[in-house]
């Protein structure tokens, strides 16, 4: 791990100031992807900002009837509130199908959805990644192996996902992140515009500015409905998504639908939801259109399909 | 008679054969890339911060690299070696503690962000004439077969039970309203940070199931 120098952070607009004045600067919250990637030295920040002492732990209702949730609440503590277990199941379902108990503990709300992608080449600092060393090309495109990698919303210069199903059920809850940028003033990003798509440019993930300091997130108030996250894996537990699938569904049959594991976001399309009525079919061919996929990573497709069709399956059988 | 290979490795004591294992894993590391370059005697040293640490009841004042993890506090500086080292990138679970009360991965957190945090290691929760319930358990179910792991299952079970104890839902569990109960399926879902290289998974199962009192259910 390369040096650096480390302050706690005094208030909110001290932390954006002080991160916007230092090139290469990162908070830290859970620590748990940052501190990982430094030890790989894929992340070589010259000065950490701890924000563990900024008070913004608290899940608090709003005015509209929403939730506003903490930058700094943890995974467990968000998945096990009973407000977000009674009104945002499909929430608590992805945060408990993510990490393990320990991991949990410590993420973060804003560090979840401010996560790295896990694609083995952009961890191999022998390989070519133009996310991690921007214009080195792309290993797992040059004839890697790429059974993990997206299928969606993907360019020529990388195939990597996002790893977060956190970030996919609040996707479909059409979440908003509240920020403070470094010269004071606050703004909201709705999550669809939070993640940016790779294009030429894979090391910019999100629209965030250099210092701007995720404060919350919001939920909009409950919909209903029949919630369901399904996560499809290699193994049972503690283990990324091939495909997961974040669903709510009203008795009518309309509904919403987000995937993860499938794409550099949460990928949600409004129009496909339409055919939610039709079944799994009639959505996953709008849903997964424009799709880009490799020999390795076909089978995503089909599986993002079938995964659908469970999932309509078990919300129709709980209506 | 030649002596039997095996002869010579028991020769010599498990410590002994620890240590010249690590050796060679240093041996390793070093040609790897990530070795890093000898500072020049010149260079100022690298940014530091004390901080003071409550590790089972006792509190200690530490000057440390902002670099160390709390892992390498634990172990290097205060010689609490009870905490293991397994990948150092928080998959396998060896070094979790728990930190104000609650199970964390000590090698995922920087020592510097936790002054004045109260922690517990696994020699803070009984000692060899005192064992913690669960320390028994493990001795009389055999749930261990190198030891490596168990530190880090014993402090995880202990944090598992309090996250239990409060209500805390897992991936598994039917009902996200419905107060969890300890099954089988429960057990495996919320230790499955914590790998067992010796695959002594259903002996721990037995062990935190006892000192649970639940009556299992597969």
């Amino acid at each position: 791990m390369k040096a650096f120098t480390f302050e706690k952070a005094a208030s909110p607009e001290a932390a954006a100031r002080a991160a916007a004045a230092q090139p290469g600067a990162r908070f830290i919250a859970g620590g748990t992807n940052l501190l990982d990637l430094m030890k790989l030295q894929i992340e070589t920040p010259p000065h950490l900002i701890d924000v563990n002492g900024l008070g913004f732990d608290r899940i608090e209702p709003t005015d509209a009837g929403g939730l506003r949730i903490g930058a700094l609440v943890r995974n467990t503590d968000l998945a096990a509130d009973a407000r977000v277990r009674r009104d945002y199941p499909v929430l608590s379902r992805a945060l408990l199908a993510g990490a393990s108990g320990q991991l949990r503990n410590r993420a973060t709300t804003a560090g979840n959805l401010l996560q790295r992608t896990r694609c083995p080449y952009f961890y191999d600092t022998n390989q070519a990644c133009n996310k991690r060393q921007p214009g080195s090309g792309c290993a797992a495109l040059d004839g890697g192996v790429t059974r993990q990698l997206g299928v969606l919303g993907t360019s020529s210069a990388c195939i990597a996902t996002h790893p977060s199903d956190m970030a996919v059920a609040m996707r479909v809850l059409d979440a908003s992140v509240e920020t403070l940028q470094p010269g004071g003033q606050a703004r909201r990003i709705p999550i669809a515009e939070l993640h940016r798509l790779p294009g030429d440019a894979p090391q910019r993930e999100t629209v965030l500015a250099p210092g701007e300091l995720i404060t919350a997130v919001t939920l909009p108030p409950p919909v209903g409905g029949v919630q369901v996250y399904r996560k499809v894996r290699d193994r049972s537990s503690y283990a990324f998504a091939l495909v997961s699938v974040a669903a709510i569904v009203q008795k009518d049959g309309s509904g919403r639908v987000a995937l993860g594991g499938v794409a550099p976001k949460p990928w949600r399309v409004e129009a496909a939801e339409a055919e939610l009525p039709w079944g799994a079919a009639a959505t996953a061919a709008k849903l997964l259109a424009g799709a880009t996929p490799t020999h390795d990573n076909e089978f995503k497709l089909t599986l993002a399909q079938r995964t659908l069709a469970a999932v309509l399956a078990q919300a129709k059988a709980a209506t | 008679m030649l002596a039997h290979p095996f002869d010579t490795i028991l020769a010599i004591s498990r410590r002994e054969l620890l240590i010249a294992g690590s050796a060679c894993a240093a041996a390793a590391t070093a040609d790897a890339q990530s070795a890093p370059a000898p500072r020049p005697a010149d260079a100022p040293p690298p940014p530091a911060s004390t901080i003071t640490l409550q590790v089972n009841g006792q509190s200690h004042r530490l000057t440390l690299d902002n670099r160390t993890s709390l892992l390498d506090a634990l172990r290097e500086h205060l010689h609490l070696t009870g905490t293991k080292k397994g990948c150092d990138h928080g998959q396998c679970g060896a070094c979790t503690v728990l930190l104000d009360g609650r199970r964390v991965n000590s090698c995922l957190t920087l020592a510097v962000m936790h002054d004045g945090a109260q922690l517990t290691t696994i020699e803070g929760l009984g000692t060899p004439a005192r064992l913690h319930p669960l320390q028994a358990a493990f001795i009389a179910h055999d749930g261990y077969q190198c030891g490596y792991c168990t530190p880090g299952q014993i402090c995880s079970a202990v944090g598992m039970l309090n996250e239990l104890r409060q209500g805390i839902p897992s991936h598994v569990s039917t009902d996200l309203q419905a107060r969890p109960q300890l099954t089988n399926d429960e057990l495996r879902e919320r230790m499955s940070g914590n790998i067992c290289r010796c695959g002594a998974y259903s002996n721990i199962a037995e062990a935190i199931s006892e000192v649970a009192g639940a009556e299992v259910r597969s």
